[in-house]
């Protein structure tokens, strides 16, 4: 956790000598070192890069972009091209410790299967997504009366990848709705504060969190039995 | 008159390069039950083997290909086929790696095949020469690295027929085999691939020259049949976008269409016969036979029941695999087939598709993506492997 730092229930995000974007170094501390991954919407691996070189984490990556394959392949990491709404019933049950989806579940069509799919796949699933509920995006909506355009959130309704905006209170009906549980979870504003969400405490960072991170674990197991 | 070139069955034991007399010489079990042998393997290397006789990099070369991977070509005078990925500073770094390429069983560049003497008989094979598989010329290569005693290899890379071949390797030599590149293959040939060969075949057994597959003994060469196979096949490596950037409909050495009988009018033509006239040099058209025909039996599929990520499964291997857009030879559906299944078989495998006009032969040519994703694959093997 030399990630973090600060009071318990809020910290400020430390820098990450790797220059990994801070969220991505939130998600890094939440995955147990030397553990298999499976990293859904990898991008070009530079989450990927630091479990793997730095966490001797055993690494796979995913990536609906071929050029981010590519790139991930030219820099020696381990990568598929792939779409998590079709490709993640191919990977064998229980065949990693964690799947990440770090901003990607917003982006798939059917997010409550691919959700069933990780915890097919793997024992804990981390995602990350960005807050539509972030008091900014309601007062653009509000006072602009179109859809949420702020600095989290810059792109154009009609370019974005996110086809599933949500709030951190959507997501974590979808978890319960889909008879899963989640574990820790944290909101993320202006890039490194955050704050610890508690089960039904959500309303404060439903409302200043940019973006949110949570650990979804199967129903009946609070935490999974790992592997080393 | 200038005599004409010495056909490959009379230059091929002349040829430069090491050869190897594998099992010392007790003839080798092939997958149709029979036995073929004593069994030469001429090869080439580049590099130096480290202590822990841990970098070797062997490369299974394609259909036409041959040993000389790099440098130059004992017959052609031209550059070895893959300097584009090996050499000093290449992918396929020599300064690092120990590379390992055999002139692959059936072969016409030294390694026996239907151009070799038959020991029993003294008389080249021609088509007395044993059916042979993917798999025998796999076994064959294996039977080399003992001769030279290497236990695993860093990696099988190959493309085309040699990515049939590092496919075969993994799955057969699971513990011998650290990662695997195969660039631009298929677990099995299609339909259409069979399709292309056998024009080739039937091409070579219609000419006269071919004289049922013993020609060497009648000094004659079925140069026309090969040539006309080879120009049929040229063109499924190619790709429309290709041929039309190359050629178009432009004429040869002429201003207009001549409405003189069936000269070259197109470049494309002219450059087809070339590749035809040049390519009989180089090789034996019964080698072609036999070559074109144990890449039309691969199945791995089949071999494994018809459950295709049994081949691979829990291999330690490492796989990458690569394939190009335009590429309908081997299209990128089939190395996708072979990645669902490395994925269900819980294999670690990386699959780049690279965009490229230039069809199957992207693989032989400058593509910067595949120098990169391939360099950075085996880099980290390497350091993996702590060299």
């Amino acid at each position: 956790m030399s990630l973090l730092s600060g009071a318990r229930d809020r910290f400020i995000l430390g820098e990450n000598r790797f220059g990994l974007r801070p969220d991505l170094g939130l998600v890094a501390s939440m995955v147990e070192p030397g553990s298999r991954i499976l990293d859904v919407g990898c991008g070009d691996g530079a989450l990927l890069d630091y479990l793997v070189r730095e966490n001797g984490c055993d690494g796979r990556g995913m990536e609906i972009s071929q050029a981010g394959v590519n790139a991930c392949v030219a820099r020696g990491l381990p990568a598929v091209q792939g779409d998590a709404d079709r490709h993640l019933v191919d990977y064998p049950d229980d065949s990693f410790d964690y799947v990440i989806l770090s901003h990607t579940l917003q982006a798939v069509h059917r997010p409550g299967e691919v959700l069933h799919q990780m915890m097919r796949i793997a024992d804990v699933a981390i995602v990350s997504i960005l807050n539509f509920g972030h008091w900014r995006a309601r007062l653009s909506m509000v006072t602009r009366g179109r859809m949420p355009h702020t600095r989290f959130l810059p792109e154009p309704w009609f370019m974005t990848s996110t086809i599933r905006p949500c709030t951190v209170r959507d997501f974590m009906d979808l978890v319960r709705l889909e008879g899963l549980l989640t574990g820790d979870c944290y909101g993320i504003a202006n890039e490194r504060e955050v704050t610890v969400i508690r089960s039904g405490f959500e309303g404060q960072s439903n409302l200043f969190a940019e973006q949110a991170v949570f650990e979804v674990l199967p129903a009946k197991r609070r935490k999974p039995g790992r592997r080393s | 008159m200038t005599e004409a070139p010495k056909a490959v069955h009379e230059i091929q034991d002349d040829l430069p390069g090491p050869r190897a007399e594998l099992a010392g010489g007790v003839p080798v079990r092939l997958e149709s039950g029979e036995r073929l042998g004593p069994v030469r393997v001429a090869y080439q290397t580049w590099g130096t083997l480290n202590d822990a006789r841990s970098n070797t990099v062997l490369i299974c070369h394609a259909l036409t290909g041959d040993q000389y991977a790099f440098g130059t070509h004992p017959v052609t005078e031209k550059n070895g086929w893959w300097e584009s990925m090996v050499g000093p500073g290449k992918p396929i770094d020599t300064d690092r790696f120990f590379v390992v390429c055999p002139n692959c069983l059936g072969g016409c560049m030294g390694t026996t095949g239907p151009a070799a003497v038959n020991p029993a008989t003294g008389e080249l094979y021609g088509t007395s020469f044993p059916i042979i598989t993917m798999g025998d010329m796999v076994n064959v290569q294996a039977m080399l690295l003992d001769h030279l005693g290497i236990e695993k290899v860093m990696c099988v890379i190959g493309g085309s027929m040699g990515a049939m071949q590092v496919l075969d390797w993994a799955a057969r030599y699971p513990d011998r085999v650290v990662s695997a590149v195969p660039i631009a293959g298929a677990a099995r040939h299609s339909a259409q691939n069979i399709a292309f060969h056998e024009v080739g075949r039937q091409a070579i057994m219609a000419d006269p020259n071919w004289c049922g597959g013993f020609y060497y003994r009648e000094g004659k060469r079925p140069e026309k049949g090969l040539s006309v196979a080879r120009m049929a096949a040229h063109i499924t490596y190619l790709s429309e976008p290709a041929l039309w950037r190359k050629f178009g409909r432009e004429l040869q050495n002429r201003y207009m269409k001549s409405y003189e009988g069936f000269g070259a009018d197109f470049q494309v033509e002219s450059y087809l016969r070339h590749q035809g006239a040049s390519f009989v040099e180089r090789f034996d058209a019964n080698a072609y036979l036999y070559i074109t025909r144990a890449m039309d039996y691969f199945d791995l599929e089949a071999d494994h029941g018809g459950d295709l990520a049994k081949a691979w499964q829990g291999t330690k291997t490492r796989f990458l695999l690569t394939s190009f857009t335009s590429d309908w030879l081997f299209p990128t559906s089939e190395s996708k087939e072979v990645v669902h299944a490395l994925i269900r078989a819980g294999v670690n495998v990386s699959f780049v598709e690279i965009e490229s006009d230039k069809g199957h032969d992207a693989f032989l040519l400058d593509e910067p993506d595949l120098f990169e994703t391939t360099a950075g694959f085996l880099d980290s093997v390497a350091r993996d492997l702590g060299f």
